[in-house]
């Protein structure tokens, strides 16, 4: 029988009771007292329902999660109207000038999306011929500098234009009332146009308005002073004396086939060393009309490492060897002799070798010295227009117009600044506080100057006193021109808007002058005038114009109406007087104390003015390959004579030295240097800076400071003294091993062995098989090969035309992203420049006959220096892709070694598997640590506009290495896609071939026979390196081949 | 299991202990409280252990160039620390399975606590190639997983993917095999347990134990499964190592690229894997108070092969100068040159002094069969193995093919800390399982106890206990039980 069971809660519902029917259908048994606690009456009538409030709860909660999720969001904001020139992806080129002092270059910008991101030169032009220098390379990053003045400043406080221009014009205009002193202090001017603007504006103090309130003249005494850190006053004195034109020079190295250098660094800073490496480049060719290259110096420079024959000589003794030789050769020409030192008899088999090797080519010789002596320049002069080189290899009718400083008379300047004779000061492009030597008396006189105006776009050591500064654009900013030589003339443009409220200094100066007309119109009105009348091919000026902005530049017939020229009578008999008292001043020269210093220019950072880039900082030396630092350099035998250490490395610093010289007295580590002379110490110039920005200040110590001003400027010191050891300094190197090690990473040959047997320094590598026969080594093959049947990309590396400047590495960093690490991470061996330079040095003696083969006779007169760019080798069976777990790194059908940046782990074992060590890891996050803050110029959102959009900044933990600029190349099979035609050779070029001003590495394809590459390859010269390990390198070297039997 | 007891043998387990004793004796470091030495020793590796994750944490947050590594030395010290511990962690398979197919009863002792060291190193070993990794947090990458990306999978030809493998498979193998010999005694824990009331031991290890029975069925299939476990296990010992030298021997630098890295590898493991054995269990026999169990017996067998695997080494390393020499290589010839003359030639110093030298000393018998000279000696050789890695891995990268890229390799303080750390870590987990498992294999170690014997044929000088009651003694006095011991040994020639 079922029963039913009966559940119950409570008596009440047992008994179905009156009351909890009523109650059973409600939720609560209690009202709840919903408006106690609510309170507020208002929300009685408020329709919110609980479901609105849970919707607006849940969009809440889920709108601030996934605000909070947001993870860095870079916008990409298209173009609401997009420019008709820009199409983002694509890059623009426009054609500009380089102009930074004494530098001038013409270039190319590349552009995206309308950022100036990588500079190259301009090949159309017949001054630079597409050369660039690593400061041209690099000079697209201090654009980018957070550090540069945004605003004019009076007084250091920041302020606006039209209050500027109001307080400058009145003062100026008071000057033009009531008469005084104006001085416009600038760099030597490259630019014809702002020549004449500085002009304009000197000329406005002249004019007839300004006549005083009777009516007569005020004369108001305004002058333009050209003022170079480095000067080149003595060669214009000296030529000015000798032929009566005060000028520097056309140097042609191109033409020449005896090269002698005393003391000049012409590939490097000296005169037009754009110029001069391309020229160089050109005369070293191999063959039998390679140019022969005799340096006399004292440090081992760039252009000393790369001559063939190289003496090592104290910088006092630079007078008596050009005096020697001049001797030497007047006596075989019959000409009369010059007074002349005595030189010991070494020497003077050298020099007359020398004399004799001039002599053979003559009208094809050059002889150059760097000293800023014009007693040195007069007999060199001498020697050269006896070997009638002028109008051969020096041309003085087309003289180089870039160098234009004038010693004495920025010496006038600081008396009269000192005597508060100067009213006001307009300084341009000068930084005097920082790299005069008498920089104190410069700092005292500046304060007695009634007004001064200073024009630098950064922070410098200068600006900090003076009254006003209005911040000029940087170059990629402006207009200008550059008129480098007579006949030619390079037009730059603004490739990108101000990016501060900086304002051209040729505005500024127009703009006081009371001219109306911009600077872009003034040089189109210089140029409708100047240059368009020389010219025959347009019509018209707008069509020239045009052209003239499309190309960058123009060649134009050479006028002699040029006001850079001055000349000034200047007969045979003044020659020969000039001559004679210079030879005579030059005779009294003698050594003075135990030590000389040279004071030198640094390929990467010059005269110190780009001090604040960070690519430039982390350029190594090319000879010491060191970063980040200035140091003496000295004779490593004399350092282990006392005590000091030789061999630097991560904790091996270098010991510090206190130098007195011209009565400063500096704390500086020494470097070993090879080649040093015995006696002398070198110390480059550039460093020291105290208000250049963060990257920049507090590197090394000011040189300038012991150089010597007595009439002009001179970079060598005697009566130097140096203590002991006071204390030790890391010194950041890229390199700390200096010989080959009886290894021949570099293969040389000489020229006379090369004409007899191309093959003779470059005899094939062959390895023994497992059936003991030589064999070649790519013969043998662990591999199966795989057809390559599209394109296989390749790369030549002349190593004799390779002078090791170093343009490529910044070409490099700048088109690849490439990090800047700082000195500390470069000490620990761990810069990422994709590209490097080794440099080597050698000697005759045997391989094996000495067992210690680091030991490198120090001041040998054999003393060798190799150069070698090593990139990645993209290697045909690399080593670095069998032992990635990941397969990050693969091999392209085109023949390409690539790296799959997201899929690496970051084991290593590549970069430990590779024999060229030309990978580099990502040790840290540099855009982000901290400790890279003051170096790494993507650490900030200025400097990340440098950054190339094609090539991904590497992420921390990941391995990268030359990838052989793919997304050039990229591009470049595209943009032949589309035109739906063949590649043609040299299309397109990797950042280090277009950067290399010798054109030493070559980029190709390599399965287009008729492309320079397969040409190289297929040369006698050809080797590659390491050939015996059988990676197959896809990179050929050409061997490098030394000129030299005598001397 | 034979339980045949010679004459001419002398005791694997001194002090006359019963079935019942070594129970007891077992049990009692699980049951019974830790003393002052463990303690102490728990503290110094618990505070290296603290400070290796300081610093581990520090990489992973900073990046690798928190250490001395650089772009010509990508490897030093972690993956010098990671062969090493890889090293370390071969002696305990080899005990465990080599010596029980070869039916080497004296591996009873010490196979737990040797299989337990192979573990806890080959997990230390484990955590470099992780950590190496400039992002680490990737490391999956390096496993055959099925992807987005289609047909994109590990690089098979790379020597890391065989390690990849072949750690995992050494690592699942000796945990296996580890795991299996505790059934037994985790059983016995558990009955004890259950005997005294002890509701946790008796759940914990009764879970631990798989409800092991102690049936003959049980332990006929145990047997089974260890033999196949071991046949398993052997080749693995080859294996290992042999791969891990692959690193370097598939690599073209110069003092890597040699053929005789893989015998020369895993005889370089065995030995300074016994010498780890060494200095364990000559602190635990102290700290665990397990003298009659570890014995001088089990010292000298072990010194034995050191001497085998050592010399071996050694002329392991002559051959590698003779070939080097003899291919006529330049680069390969200066690699050695650089060794041993170079400025690292001091690490090649301590290299040849601890590896190739002081094993030597072990041909006298008064020093193998020496407690304290064992301890020390087998610290240098520790010192030593891990200077051979370093030498081959350093010295061969900082100067390889190109001069210009020659560097020294300097290590910062947390290339130091993590080692250190490592090892802390290491010793933290070996203490705790010297505290939580039992140290000694007792279900086999019982099989060979003298006691069924003992009463025909006398126990004599050899069976002398020298405590009778060691199990409650405090480990402070057993030093003069050591000399005794000693002077025992001596008695007996």
């Amino acid at each position: 029988m079922q029963r039913t069971k009966t559940y119950w809660k409570s008596t009440e519902e047992l008994e179905n009771k009156e009351g909890f029917i009523e109650q059973q259908e409600k939720e609560f048994p209690e009202k709840i007292p919903v408006d106690e606690f609510l309170g507020d009456e208002s929300l009685n009538d408020s329709s919110t329902s609980r479901r609105d409030f849970l919707k607006f709860l849940g969009f809440s909660v889920g709108a601030a999660t996934l605000a909070a999720c947001e993870g860095p969001v870079n916008k990409a904001v298209p173009y609401l109207n997009k420019p008709e020139e820009i199409t983002p992806g694509v890059a623009n080129w426009y054609a500009s000038t380089y102009i930074d002092g004494r530098d001038y270059c013409s270039v190319l910008v590349k552009t995206r999306e309308g950022r100036p991101i990588h500079v190259e030169g301009n090949t159309l032009s017949a001054v630079t011929q597409g050369a660039v220098n690593a400061r041209v390379q690099g000079s697209v990053l201090p654009l980018y500098d957070s550090g540069r003045y945004k605003a004019p400043s009076t007084a250091g406080e920041e302020t606006s234009w039209s209050k500027v221009d109001g307080d400058i014009g009145a003062k100026l205009d008071k000057i033009r009332g009531n008469g005084g002193t104006v001085r416009v202090l600038s760099s030597s001017l490259a630019s014809c146009s702002t020549r004449a603007a500085i002009h304009e504006f000197l000329n406005s103090f002249q004019s007839a308005d300004n006549a005083g309130s009777e009516g007569e003249e005020v004369a108001v005494d305004a002058k333009h002073i050209i003022y170079d850190a480095v000067s080149s006053y003595g060669i214009r004195k000296a030529n000015a004396a000798s032929f009566g034109k005060d000028v520097v020079p056309s140097y042609h190295f191109e033409k020449a086939r005896t090269i002698v250098s005393v003391g000049a660094d012409f590939l490097s800073n000296w005169v037009a060393p754009i110029q001069s490496m391309h020229q160089y480049g050109e005369s070293r060719k191999v063959g039998q009309e390679m140019s022969m290259h005799i340096q006399f110096e004292a440090n081992l420079s760039l252009t000393g490492s790369n001559a063939d024959t190289r003496i090592p000589v104290k910088p006092s003794q630079y007078g008596a060897i050009l005096a020697n030789i001049y001797n030497e050769i007047a006596t075989l020409k019959t000409r009369p002799q010059i007074p002349a030192a005595q030189v010991s008899g070494e020497m003077i088999s050298s020099i007359i070798a020398t004399a004799s090797q001039l002599l053979q080519n003559e009208g094809k010789s050059i002889l150059v010295t760097g000293s800023n002596n014009p007693d040195h320049q007069i007999i060199a002069n001498g020697i050269n227009s006896m070997l009638d080189n002028y109008g051969n290899t020096i041309d003085l009718d087309n003289p180089n117009l870039t160098l234009q400083s004038d010693d004495a008379a920025v010496g006038e300047l600081i008396a009269d600044m000192n005597a508060g004779k100067v009213d006001a000061l307009l300084l341009y492009n000068v930084n005097p506080a920082y790299s005069l030597p008498n920089a104190e008396e410069f700092k005292s006189g500046l304060k007695k100057v009634g007004t001064s105006i200073s024009f630098a776009g950064s922070p410098d050591e200068t600006v900090a006193l003076v009254n006003h500064v209005c911040p000029d654009h940087h170059y990629l900013e402006a207009w200008n021109d550059a008129n480098p030589t007579p006949g030619h003339y390079s037009l730059g443009q603004p490739t990108i808007a101000p990016l501060g409220k900086t304002r051209q200094a040729q505005d500024s100066l127009l703009l006081w002058a009371g001219v109306t007309a911009s600077y872009q119109d003034f040089i189109k009105k210089y140029w409708k005038e100047n240059v368009f009348t020389k010219q025959t091919t347009s019509l018209t000026f707008t069509s020239f114009w045009n052209q003239c902005l499309h190309d960058g530049v123009v060649g134009v017939a050479a006028g002699t109406d040029d006001d850079a020229i001055v000349e000034n009578g200047g007969g045979e008999d003044e020659t020969v007087n000039s001559l004679m008292s210079a030879a005579v001043a030059v005779q009294g020269e003698t050594a003075e104390g135990d030590w000389e210093l040279q004071l030198y220019e640094k390929t990467g950072i010059g005269d110190g003015t780009h001090a604040n880039n960070p690519w430039l900082q982390e350029l190594p030396d090319p000879v010491s390959k060191v970063c980040w630092d200035n140091y003496l350099t000295m004779n490593p035998d004399e350092m282990k004579d006392r005590g000091f250490n030789t061999v630097l490395g991560q904790v091996q610093e270098a010991d510090l030295v206190e130098i007195t010289a011209n009565g400063v007295k500096q704390t500086l580590p020494v470097y070993p240097q090879y080649g040093q002379t015995k006696g002398t110490l070198g110390l480059a110039l550039g460093y020291g800076r105290t208000a250049a920005g963060k990257t920049g200040n507090g590197i090394g110590q000011n040189a300038y400071s012991m150089c010597s001003f007595n009439e002009q400027l001179h970079y060598q010191v005697g009566n130097v003294s140096v203590s002991g050891s006071v204390g030790k300094y890391q010194i950041a190197t890229t390199q700390t091993h200096h010989t080959m090690m009886g290894r021949e990473p570099v293969r040389a040959t000489t020229l006379e062995e090369f004409m007899g047997d191309p093959k003779a320094g470059n005899p094939d590598v062959t390895i023994a098989s497992s059936d003991h026969k030589q064999m070649k080594a790519e013969e043998l093959n662990l591999w199966q090969d795989f057809d390559r049947p599209g394109h296989h990309w390749g790369m030549s590396i002349d190593l004799n035309a390779c002078i090791g400047c170093g343009a490529c590495v910044i070409g490099c960093g700048s088109e690849n992203n490439v990090s800047v690490v700082g000195k500390d991470e470069v000490a620990r061996s761990r810069e990422m420049q994709w590209i490097r330079i080794d440099r080597y040095y050698s000697s005759d003696t045997d391989k094996h006959g000495s067992l210690n083969l680091q030991e490198i006779p120090s001041t040998s007169e054999n003393l060798e220096v190799s150069f070698q760019p090593i990139m990645c080798q993209h290697c045909n069976h690399a080593p670095c892709e069998t032992v990635c777990p990941v397969a990050a790194t693969t091999h392209s059908n085109d023949g390409l070694n690539q790296m799959a940046y997201n899929r690496c782990v970051g084991t290593k074992f590549c970069l430990n598997n590779c024999p060229y060590k030309v990978r580099r890891f990502n040790w840290f996050s540099y855009q982000n640590d901290n400790k890279f803050a003051n170096v790494n110029p993507a650490q900030d959102d200025m400097g990340r506009m440098v950054l190339n959009p094609d090539v991904v900044v590497r992420s921390r933990g990941v391995m990268e290495k030359c990838s052989m600029c793919i997304q050039r190349i990229q591009a470049g099979k595209l943009t032949a896609k589309k035109e739906g035609r063949k590649i043609v050779d040299g299309e397109f070029q990797t950042a280090c071939a277009s950067a290399c001003p010798t054109h030493a590495i070559t980029f190709g394809d390599k399965n287009n026979p008729e492309s320079q590459v397969s040409k190289n390859e297929a040369d006698p010269r050809s080797y590659f390196l390491l050939e015996e390990l059988d990676v197959q390198p896809t990179v050929n070297y050409m061997i490098k081949v030394r000129n030299k039997d005598i001397v | 299991m034979s339980n045949v007891i010679s004459h001419i043998r002398e005791p694997l387990v001194l002090g006359d202990r019963t079935v019942h004793d070594v129970t007891v004796d077992v049990a009692k470091s699980v049951e019974g409280k830790a003393n002052k030495w463990w303690w102490i020793c728990f503290g110094v590796a618990v505070i290296a252990a603290l400070w290796g994750v300081l610093c581990i944490t520090y990489t992973i947050a900073v990046g690798i160039g928190s250490w001395g590594v650089n772009k010509t030395v990508g490897w030093a010290w972690d993956i010098t620390n990671f062969v090493w511990w890889i090293g370390i962690g071969h002696a305990g398979t080899l005990i465990s399975a080599v010596l029980l197919l070869f039916r080497q009863k004296w591996r009873m002792a010490i196979n737990r606590s040797a299989e337990a060291m192979t573990i806890f190193a080959v997990m230390m070993a484990g955590l470099f190639p992780l950590l190496h990794m400039g992002r680490p947090w990737l490391a999956f990458y390096s496993l055959p997983l099925p992807n987005q990306f289609g047909e994109l999978w590990v690089n098979f030809n790379s020597p890391l993917i065989w390690d990849v493998f072949a750690i995992s498979t050494y690592l699942t193998v000796s945990i296996v095999f580890w795991y299996l010999g505790l059934i037994p005694d985790f059983a016995m824990i558990r009955d004890r347990a259950r005997v005294s009331g002890n509701k946790l031991y008796d759940n914990v290890y009764g879970l631990l134990s798989f409800g092991w029975s102690g049936k003959v069925r049980d332990w006929a299939r145990f047997e089974e499964v260890s033999l196949v476990l071991a046949g398993l296990a052997t080749p693995l010992v080859f294996s290992v190592h042999s791969i891990v030298s692959m690193d370097f021997a598939a690599g073209i630098v110069p003092g890597w690229h040699t053929t005789i890295f893989p015998p020369y590898f895993v005889l370089g493991a065995l030995f300074s894997g016994f010498a780890m054995v060494l200095t364990l269990t000559i602190i635990m026999r102290k700290v665990m108070n397990l003298e009659n169990y570890i014995t001088i017996r089990h010292v000298e067998s072990m010194n034995f092969i050191i001497i085998l695997t050592g010399s071996l080494v050694g002329s392991a390393y002559i051959t590698e100068l003779f070939i080097s020499w003899y291919s006529g290589v330049e680069y390969e010839q200066y690699a050695f040159i650089n060794r041993a003359t170079g400025p690292y030639y001091w690490a090649y110093t301590i290299m040849m002094t601890c590896n190739v030298l002081s094993p030597q000393l072990f041909w006298f018998k008064k020093i193998r069969n020496s407690f304290i000279i064992s301890f020390v000696m087998s610290i240098f050789i520790n010192i030593g193995m891990w200077f051979e890695r370093f030498v081959i891995i350093v010295t061969s990268l900082h100067r390889d093919y190109l001069p210009s890229s020659w560097t020294m390799f300097h290590p910062t303080f947390v290339d130091i800390g993590i080692f250190v750390g490592t090892i802390g870590i290491f010793f933290t987990l070996f203490l705790l399982f010297a505290r939580v498992f039992p140290v000694i294999a007792q279900a086999e170690t019982k099989s060979i106890l003298k006691e069924g014997g003992s009463q025909y044929y006398g126990n004599g000088s050899n069976a002398t206990p020298v405590k009778e009651d060691g199990v409650t003694e405090e480990p402070g006095e057993s030093e003069d039980g050591e000399d005794s011991e000693e002077n025992n040994t001596d008695n007996e020639q």
